[in-house]
This record gives structure tokens, sequence and C-alpha cells, in this order.
């Protein structure tokens, strides 16, 4: 019975299935709203529509959320933020669908549950960092920009691959 | 004709609704292909899972191919879809920072709020550096302004750069993909791993 239940929470779709699938989404984005997919967008809208609210004279001041908000000026009324929204709730109810909803934290049994969050946390800011830098994550340039052809987005799909692939080796024990 | 909003066929509030959807159909097909756990993206790295190789690829061949066809029959005008802006040494710079932050916390933004949405608490943290890294990037803007802002291009399409027609780009980019799924083949094969 355990066994069964563990095999059903690990089926996962055909990945060839699944990437024409994220192809036909990806479309459908560019077809509705002329702009693709992303995720890191998302996360500096919040962030300048809660820096607006707590501290409205440092965003005046600081360049970079001034910028923003002169292009947006309601931050949070945008569209990667709603498109996020939708990602909870999709991937919420394929968990759900599969039997994959678990409080846990994912780890290789050779590293602890602390040491892999402080690995995610780092990881995180890393990326955080990297996607304003280079004007969108692996969804909103990598992906999406691609699928475009443009020539920015086959740029950070290379930088992005190729960093992880050369730096696999020295994080291997974090993983397998 | 396509892009809807952008033609006016629907309104800016359409566009934000249809967006929630899209996000959910994005969220679907993301966890029910696995992005939501970090050892399972992680294997691409090291052969034994290299799941986000597939979907990645397929769905930018799908994506490729089904635009420029869709522009072909007049459904879409692609001179009004976003063209990411190439800026060339920030573009670098900015995927090799993304690229470390892969593989020392094992998502990217997009798949951490796959990972967070089922229950991960890695991706919970990941998401938190993610708010971090953003904020920490504002705040010393000044640091990075000239990087940022350095070697722009325009919003050149690869195709344009190389001097090829849109299709046949699209075309040695679908080969390289099969090629690469002939690599992930084997590469699942030579490095498998039971559990993880």
């Amino acid at each position: 019975m355990e066994t069964t239940k563990k095999d059903n929470s690990r089926k996962y779709l055909n990945p060839y299935l699944g990437g024409v699938l994220l192809g036909l989404v990806l479309i459908a984005a560019n077809y509705v709203a002329g702009r693709g997919l992303g995720a890191s967008g998302a996360v500096k809208s919040v962030i300048v529509a809660a820096t607006d609210v707590v501290a409205p004279a440092h965003v005046e001041k600081n360049a970079y959320y001034n910028e923003y908000k002169k292009q947006h000026p309601h931050p949070l009324k945008n569209w990667l933020v709603f498109q996020m929204a939708g990602v909870l709730v999709g991937g919420f109810l394929s968990g759900a669908l599969w039997g994959r909803l678990k409080i846990k934290t994912e780890h290789s049994p050779k590293i602890t549950s602390r040491k892999r969050l402080i690995l995610a946390g780092t990881g995180g800011v890393l990326f955080g960092i990297g996607s304003q830098l280079g004007r969108g994550c692996t969804s909103g340039s990598a992906l999406s920009g691609m699928a475009v052809l443009s020539l920015g987005g086959f740029i950070t799909m290379a930088a992005i691959f190729g960093t992880a692939f050369a730096l696999a080796y020295f994080f291997r024990k974090n993983w397998i | 004709m396509g892009p809807l909003v952008v033609n006016e066929v629907i309104s800016e509030n359409t566009n934000l609704l249809l967006a929630f959807l899209i996000g959910i159909g994005f969220g679907l097909v993301l966890e029910s292909s696995g992005f939501s756990s970090s050892r399972k993206l992680a294997g691409v790295f090291y052969g034994y899972d290299t799941v986000v190789l597939k979907v990645f690829f397929t769905a930018a061949i799908t994506a490729m191919l089904g635009l420029l066809f869709m522009s072909l029959f007049g459904w879409i005008n692609l001179d009004l879809v976003y063209i990411n802006p190439a800026y060339i040494p920030s573009a670098i710079i900015g995927g090799i920072i993304m690229g470390a932050g892969f593989i020392i916390g094992g998502y990217c933004p997009g798949t951490s709020f796959c990972g967070a949405s089922i229950g991960k608490v890695d991706a919970l943290v990941f998401i938190g550096g993610l708010f971090l890294g953003v904020i920490l990037f504002s705040e010393t803007y000044g640091l990075w302004e000239k990087l940022y802002l350095a070697g722009f291009k325009g919003s050149p399409k690869l195709s344009e750069s190389l001097g090829l027609s849109d299709g046949l780009l699209a075309f040695g980019v679908i080969l390289a993909a099969i090629g690469m799924f002939y690599v992930a083949e084997w590469a699942e094969k030579k490095f498998p791993r039971e559990e993880y």
C-alpha cells in the first residue's frame, strides 16, 4: 500500500508532452498579451508596490524603483503578478491531483535539511540579483526570449545553463 | 488578430484575467512535469534526470514554430510582440549569476513558486532569498548602473544578427534541440539514479 501511494506521488507527465503543453501556454501568452511568461518581474512589482506603501519617499529617491514606478503607476496591477498568482493555483491543483501536497524540505541524504535551506536561500538571493541585472529569469528572458527568437534570450539561456553545468562538479555533494 | 490586448480586441482588465488563467496553465504544466522538485530540476546538471532540458527546449521550439506559423496565417502580428532588449554584458553576467543560483539553490524563480505551492519548504526559502536579492540589487543599483545599461543593441532577433531568415533559424534550433534530446536520453541511461 505504501509503495503504491509513493509511486503515484512520483508520477509525472511525459517531458516532451509537458514541453508541448508549456509551449502552447507560452503561445497563448503572446497571442493574448503580446508578451511571454515570467516570474522574477512579479517579485519586482510586489517589492516596488510594498516599498511605495512603506516608504514612498524612498521610491522617489531610488533610481531603479523610480524608473519602474514611472512606467507602472500601479505596480500590482501587472500582468506578471496576475500570472504568478495563477502559477500558485495551478501548481497547487496539480499537486492535489497527483497526491504531492506535503510540507517537506527536499534534500539529498548526504546533507541536512538545515544545509539545504541555507543553500536554497543563497541560490534565491543570487537569482534575485541576476534576474534584475539580466532583465528577466529563466522564464521571462531565456524561455520567452527564445520563443520570439530574441538575441538577448539566447544569450541569457546560454549563460544560465552554461554556468550551472560548469559549476555542477563543485556542488555535486549537495545533489548526488 | 493577435496580440489581442495590443490590438484592443480585449480590454486591459480582461488581459489581467487571462493572465491569471494562463498562469494556472503554466503552474499546472510545471508541477505535473516535476518542476516542483529541486532534485529533479538539478538532475539535468548530473545527467540522472534531464526533464528540465526536455521540457524547456520542447516548449521553446513549440512556441517558436507556433508563433511563426500563426504569423504566416495572419493570426498574430509578431511586430507587436515584445522582444527582449539586448544589453549584452548585463545579459551575460546576469545569466552567470543566475546559473550559480540555479546549481546552488536548485530552483529558478518560476519553479520555486511551483514548488512552494505544493508545500516545499526549500522552495519557500528560495523565494525569500529571491525577494532579498531583488531588494539588494535595487538598493545598490548605483553600483550596477553602468554595467546594467552597457552594450545596448536594441531588440534584435538572433536571426537578424546572424543574417538568417526566422524560419531557417527556427529549423536550426529544432535540429540542435533534437541533438540535445539524444544526449539527454543517453545521459539518463549512463547516470541512472533509483531514488532521489
